[in-house]
């Protein structure tokens, strides 16, 4: 459906760029194409060789869904699932709030101050996840050889009785999560922030309202965008992290990312391929719900679609 | 009181709740980003301890002992190099297709290319291990008669794990840019008589150029710190530096040398930053993709 071009029109700057002739569109199309099946065909697998009833992941041998309950009756499995969720859903809280409260603070605060924090955020988003762990892991590990020694000693000088051992468990994972999260946030709440309409706010202002009130129902409304699609990153990402987990996971607590991995090391069985099937179709439905919420919003609000703010892709048009 | 000193008060009020409000987060970057970073810079100059860890010491051992960890650091520079320019390369005409494309269609067919960006990393290259397998690709095409071919543990598997993965990371910045572009420099371009091609090469190419640079810099610098591709595809056979520090925290538990490693991987990467940063001012990106 494109506009039937003529040399008196001009393009508007912003327009969709024009199809190149018929012949190289035809190869770009061709070629898109395959890019497609290759990003979606071997996920399409996976969800297919989980319906297998044969004992290998490769050979199909009828359909069944035997997997399914075999994975939903495996202990460990559902354990590492719920562990999964467990850090997934503190990481966001705590990512989010950290994140946004210092986004705002930060607006107040001295330049100084700012560069400091840009600079922090900044190293903890390009360092690689496994330096993370392992710095992260060095920290811990000298904490608790620290601190332990110290409440064994209070606790026999107090005559306690056992001391408490602190060691790596949820928690660590969850601390080293929250790290490289709530930078993320903060970046995007930041950028939201920088582009944001301050006209809004002083005219709240004039008209008598409070801070609070200003914040609640003119800076808040406007932010939600951005904080919305912080806490899912920050979900998603640590729902699906191994590599800081492997290194800061307590022992006999993997998460499920761990719990995979290590089947796959030991063999692969569809089980994993059922898991990971609904773990698809967990994503899948929570990004479309997602997606209907920011379109709603934005058809509200008339303005340009969120999505692709939402999915992470911070545009400051 | 005088009114000025009210506004002092208000002031180291306010200053004292801004302070508040940071104070987790700057514990948080404190004791888990700064003080870990100084204990890993640390335990490189420090020796192995007999039953594995840390003993302190000051030495350059582990930074000399470097060397025999080359193959690590090769194999992660060309895959990583490999990786973003084949990025590149597949990414670049499906941007452009994006861009061509009518909105709603363009929507949609975006969001296609992010959603299995969102799902999770271990299981889209799990997917890998049965295709690549002897049982798949391979199999198939000794069906076919064209002889046996190994695929899985190959750094073909690794590259290929590499841009099945990392591939929305440059489609993205390079869709922006063209979006972006200034639709009447294409038409001023071909009224004065150029062809498509040098259209191309001299306008849409270089006015682009910040969104590539942008693609290529977010796909290489995750890839330097790679683990789970190379571990899953790569069998032990193609590793990363990723997967020689976990065998050294966690396996060998040579703290000291894997400190070291780990220092030089994060100057690496900061090295490639500043590159960036540098041709960037130059290329004048303004901070088109802010995230990921």
């Amino acid at each position: 459906m494109t506009a039937v071009p003529s040399p008196q029109r001009a393009a508007a700057p912003h327009a969709a760029l024009d199809r190149a002739g018929p012949w190289v569109d035809r190869v770009f199309r061709a070629q898109a194409t395959l890019i497609y099946l290759f990003l979606y065909v071997p996920i399409g697998l996976v969800v297919l060789f989980s319906f297998n009833a044969g004992e290998h992941t490769g050979e199909l041998r009828g359909v069944s869904a035997r997997w399914y309950s075999y994975a939903l009756n495996d202990r460990f499995a559902m354990g590492a699932l719920q562990n999964s969720f467990v850090v997934g859903i503190w990481t966001s809280l705590l990512a989010t709030s950290l994140g946004t409260i210092a986004a705002l603070a930060l607006q107040r605060a001295t330049p100084r101050v700012r560069a400091i924090f840009d600079a922090m955020t900044y190293v903890a988003i390009i360092i690689p996840g496994i330096v993370i762990g392992i710095a992260t892991l060095i920290f811990f590990v000298n904490i608790f050889g620290f601190v332990n020694p110290w409440l064994d000693f209070v606790w026999k000088t107090a005559g306690l009785g056992t001391p408490p051992v602190i060691g790596k468990g949820l928690h660590t994972v969850i601390a080293a999560h929250v790290l490289f999260t709530m930078a993320i946030v903060m970046v995007l709440v930041r950028t939201r922030l920088a582009g944001m309409d301050r006209t809004l706010t002083e005219a709240s202002f004039d008209l008598f309202a409070t801070p609070f009130r200003t914040f609640t129902q003119v800076t808040l409304p406007q932010l939600r965008p951005a904080i919305i699609a912080g806490a899912l990153l920050a979900f998603t990402f640590s729902f699906d992290d191994f590599v800081i987990a492997n290194f800061v996971a307590g022992p006999g607590q993997p998460t499920l990312p761990m719990y995979v991995f290590n089947s796959i090391r030991r063999g692969i069985t569809p089980e994993i391929n059922a898991i990971a099937s609904m773990v698809l179709a967990v994503t899948v439905t929570a990004l479309i719900v997602v997606g209907l919420i920011f379109r709603r919003q934005a058809r509200q609000a008339g303005e340009r679609s969120q999505v692709p703010v939402a999915m992470g892709i911070a545009e400051d048009a | 009181m005088t009114g000025r000193e009210a506004g002092a008060g208000r002031r180291g009020r306010s200053r004292a709740v801004t302070a508040l409000l940071l104070a987790p987060t700057s514990a948080w970057y404190l004791l888990l980003l700064v003080v870990p970073l100084l204990l890993l810079l640390v335990f490189s100059f420090g020796a192995r301890a007999p039953e594995g860890g840390y003993a302190p010491a000051l030495l350059l051992d582990n930074y000399l002992a470097l060397p025999t960890r080359a193959t690590a650091f090769v194999n992660t520079l060309w895959l990583a190099a490999g990786g973003t320019v084949l990025c590149l390369l597949v990414g670049y005409p499906l941007a452009y297709y994006l861009a061509t494309r009518a909105g709603s269609k363009r929507t949609l067919l975006l969001v296609l290319v992010v959603v299995p960006f969102w799902t999770s990393f271990l299981i889209r290259t799990y997917a890998w291990i049965t295709i690549l397998g002897n049982t798949g690709i391979p199999a198939i095409l000794d069906s076919l008669g064209l002889g046996r071919v190994v695929l899985i543990n190959t750094p073909a598997a690794v590259l290929i794990g590499i841009v099945y993965n990392y591939l929305p990371l440059m489609v993205f910045p390079l869709y922006i840019s063209l979006e972006r572009l200034d639709k009447r420099l294409l038409e001023a371009s071909k009224d004065l008589g150029a062809g498509r091609l040098a259209t191309f090469r001299q306008v849409t190419l270089p006015l682009t150029s910040a969104g590539l640079l942008s693609g290529a810099i977010l796909v290489f610098i995750p890839i330097m710190g790679e683990y789970v591709i190379p571990a899953l595809l790569g069998g032990g056979k193609v590793f990363f530096v990723g997967n020689a520090l976990v065998d050294l925290f966690l396996q060998s538990r040579n703290w000291p040398l894997g400190s070291a490693l780990a220092i030089v991987l994060i100057l690496v990467i900061l090295t490639a930053v500043t590159f960036y940063l540098r041709v960037g001012s130059r290329a004048g990106i303004q901070r088109e993709v802010s995230i990921l």
